[in-house]
């Protein structure tokens, strides 16, 4: 239980609602993992409408992702920019999403045009939203327009009312607001596990990375727990939106909500499942304990985890920030799912801590996390190898509404560029930015969620810094370009790419920007040297972002499909894939929908959505091979510093693979030759990943790639036809 | 160490996922995970095509010359 030295008053909160409008539906059963409408609500005009799904709509979208985009492409139009009235913010579960049988199965994914990329953006999330507002009769959720005030959306999905208030007393930040819609919303303390809540924070009113707080209520520590859509500014324009909470109140939940077809079925292979998690968990990955944080010291030992703007790949301090440091922090032994009956239970959490910094100083608090992005973001990229430090600024981040990844990758980029003397204390507000300085950076983020000083202007994202630090203070542009780790507008998550060109696809070819969950390919490549040719990284390129885009399409979680692998995995054809999970889910979605797909069909499901995604960018002013350019740091070594640290690896592979007499020669000539070939490699990756893809050599999709797909849509082939006319 | 043809001592080694290591005496499965640094638990170890079950590592001795594959599969991410 939380303990604020300043106490809210529910009562007063409440009291001060204004009822705008109201909104009466009748609550049907699902059928067959679907409601079979979408909710429809426009603050600014104070609208509330339903609308039919069609089967067209489910076999061409499926659901989830599919369903954003569809209904954000209908909403905006070509000029519409992250601001526009008309963008939206769209949320879903999937036709899986809300099983209870199988782990990782309460994924909600939101969609909307970005305030970082300009163009769609996807992030998927925990927390108990998507499936119940599915099971209060909604596949999606449209949040159009711009409130005049702040205001609540309530859907009551028990009683079939949707109410939009003005809600001028609720704190903005999410630790308390999930809280208050609790106390608000419930019926008694019971009752309270039955409110979920979608809120961002101060900072994301100030900054252009903000996140969405999804919350779920933890009875046994009585906090309203909160997980994050954090990728793409979507919490940015939910409070552009002057929306301060969307809340969803569903209590009838019960073991088929969802109306599957074949419950028998699903009871079959989730008990599989658990009983091999059990089983192996502790084995492999540890997940039950330390969550993704088991990942920091791997990355260390292989090179891979980003340290000083990406600049390293491991650092001797690690150990302070490792899983034997979280697995100390994090309470053991109180079930942490995000959903129900997920036994995968990492959503970890450190209790009982005191805040030191800030408006909640003293303050007692739950924290989620941090997860391995977190702690390698703000631990060893920002040179900070303080957990106290990572555990304080992952709550603040987290209240604020501000995406992790970004605000540390952003920061690490501007303490490299403050170490440059490209920004100095007179910029800064006197504070000294360098690496390692935790309470400066705490400052930052301080200033950053009050929208003052320099801590706002780091909140502008590292694309716009780029062009703020060549402009106001004379900085290289091409240095710049070099060590600012984002692509398409989006900071890079927490992975060195530099030895796994692979990789460096998974980033830069990535739809939405530099996230790594289409493809993470890094051991196949770079420790496996599974796929060598540019097919062969192609090929996995093509499968990977297709079959992990499947996810986001049902609502699904990643980590249960290979964080926990079966025992005879490595005896399969295919390891890398987890064929006995890829079957799992083919067998869920059959059991949920009655249909009969298979793995084939499983990938042409996404298929259809992940091209009509790049069509999506492409109309937006994007989508081409130009916006797919990826940061050198991300390649090879920007400084003579950078490659004196690996240059036994580096003289190597100039001498070995590219036969480039070393001899006599300069770092720096080494350095821009290794440059030279390692960038011209990037490029024949995209040629070889858009011909695989079925796209054109500057990377657009095909007519005739979307006619195979079915996805030859009256609005696609428009846009496609104005390309290749 | 081996005489190659002009007489000076070759060093006997192994492949490890297609790069070189060098051998040694008695050289088992988790000998060469130690000597790469390979940290990670979700492995697949296969000596000359031959799968090695992970209780076996520190019994399978590894032949010069031995093509050694060791699969990090996919996690995080």
């Amino acid at each position: 239980m939380n303990i604020y030295k300043n106490p809210y008053n529910p009562e007063k909160i409440k009291e001060a609602h204004k009822l705008l409008t109201e909104f009466k539906y009748d609550i049907k059963p699902l059928v067959k993992g679907y409601s079979n409408q979408t909710l429809y609500i426009n603050v600014g005009e104070n609208k509330i409408e339903s609308k039919l799904v069609s089967q067209e709509m489910k076999d061409k979208f499926t659901g989830g992702r599919g369903f954003n985009l569809k209904l954000l492409w209908d909403a905006v139009n070509e000029k519409t920019k992250w601001d526009s009235p008309e963008n939206e913010i769209v949320i879903a579960a999937g036709p899986i999403g809300g099983i209870t049988q199988y782990p990782g199965t309460g994924k909600s994914i939101v969609c909307g045009i970005s305030p970082l990329t300009g163009a769609p953006v996807d992030s998927n999330v925990g927390g108990y939203f998507g499936p119940y507002l599915k099971f209060s009769g909604w596949d999606a959720i449209e949040l159009q327009g711009i409130a005049d005030k702040d205001v609540i959306v309530y859907i009551n999905g028990d009683a079939g009312v949707i109410q939009i208030f003005e809600a001028p007393e609720e704190d903005t930040n999410s630790h308390l607001i999930a809280e208050q819609m609790c106390d608000i919303f419930a019926e008694n303390e019971m009752d309270m596990k039955s409110i979920a809540t979608v809120s961002a924070g101060k900072g994301a009113e100030h900054s252009f990375f903000g996140c969405l707080n999804f919350s779920f209520y933890d009875r046994r520590r009585k906090v309203a727990r909160l997980k994050q859509a954090g990728r793409g500014g979507l919490g940015t324009l939910f409070r552009h939106k002057k929306i301060k909470a969307v809340v969803c109140k569903f209590s009838g939940l019960n073991a088929n909500s969802n109306e599957v077809d074949d419950l028998n079925k699903i009871k079959e292979v989730g008990a599989k499942y658990h009983r091999e998690l059990f089983k192996e968990d502790d084995k492999q990955c540890d997940m039950r304990h330390v969550g993704t944080a088991h990942l920091v010291e791997i990355m260390n030992d292989y090179d891979l985890l980003p340290t000083h703007n990406y600049k390293f790949g491991a650092d001797p301090r690690t150990p302070k920030i490792s899983s034997v440091v979280w697995r100390e922090m994090f309470t053991q032994g109180i079930p942490d799912g995000c959903w129900y009956g997920c036994t995968m239970q990492c959503a970890k959490c450190v209790d009982g801590y005191i805040l030191q910094t800030g408006p909640y100083k003293g303050d007692t608090v739950s924290i989620d996390g941090p997860e391995y992005e977190t702690a390698a973001a703000f631990g060893a990229n920002m040179g900070i190898f303080d957990p106290h430090f990572v555990v304080e600024a992952n709550f603040y981040c987290d209240t604020y509404g501000i995406d992790t990844i970004s605000f540390g990758t952003g920061m690490a980029f501007v303490m490299e560029c403050y170490e440059n003397g490209i920004i100095n204390k007179e910029i800064t507000g006197g504070y000294d930015l360098s690496f390692g300085n935790g309470e400066e950076a705490l400052h930052m983020l301080h200033q950053m969620a009050r929208g003052e000083g320099f801590g706002k202007t780091i909140g502008l994202g590292i694309r716009r810094l780029k062009k703020l630090f060549a402009e106001e203070y004379g900085a290289d542009p091409k240095f710049l370009q070099d060590i600012g780790m984002e692509c398409k507008g989006m900071e890079y998550s927490e992975y060195m790419t530099k030895e796994s060109l692979a990789m460096q696809g998974g980033y830069g070819l990535a739809l939405k920007g530099a996230q790594h969950d289409e493809a993470w390919l890094i051991f196949m490549d770079m420790v496996n040297n599974q796929i060598p040719t540019f097919e062969n990284k192609a090929e996995a390129l093509h499968y990977f972002p297709m079959f992990r885009t499947w996810f986001g399409l049902q609502g699904l979680c990643k980590l249960p499909w290979n964080d926990v692998e079966p025992a005879d995995n490595a005896e399969t054809d295919e390891p890398a894939k987890v064929p006995g999970h890829v079957q799992n889910y083919v067998d869920i979605f059959n059991s949920i929908t009655g249909r009969n797909i298979d793995k084939q069909e499983l990938i042409l499901q996404s298929e259809r959505v992940y091209n009509f995604q790049r069509v999506f960018n492409l109309r937006m002013g994007f989508g081409t091979r130009e916006h797919d350019r990826i940061p050198y740091r991300s390649a090879g070594p920007v400084t003579i510093e950078e490659y004196e640290s690996r240059a036994e690896r580096y003289d190597k592979q100039l001498v070995e693979k590219w036969s480039y007499d070393i001899t006599g020669k300069t770092t720096e000539e080494k350095r821009d030759y290794l440059r030279k070939m390692r960038e011209a490699d990037y490029q024949k990756l995209c040629d070889a990943v858009y011909e695989r893809r079925g796209w054109d050599n500057n990377g657009v999709p095909t007519i005739e790639k979307m006619k195979a797909l079915k996805m030859d849509l009256p609005g696609v082939l428009e846009v496609l036809n104005k390309y290749y006319k | 160490m081996t005489n190659n043809i002009i007489g000076y001592k070759k060093m006997k080694t192994i492949m490890v996922n297609g790069n070189s290591l060098a051998w040694e005496e008695n050289m088992n499965i988790d000998v060469i995970l130690q000597r790469k640094n390979y940290t990670f638990k979700m492995l697949i170890v296969k000596v000359n095509g031959n799968l090695v079950k992970k209780t076996e590592y520190s019994k399978t001795i590894v032949p010069p010359d031995a093509d050694v594959q060791i699969i990090h599969l996919i996690s995080g991410g």
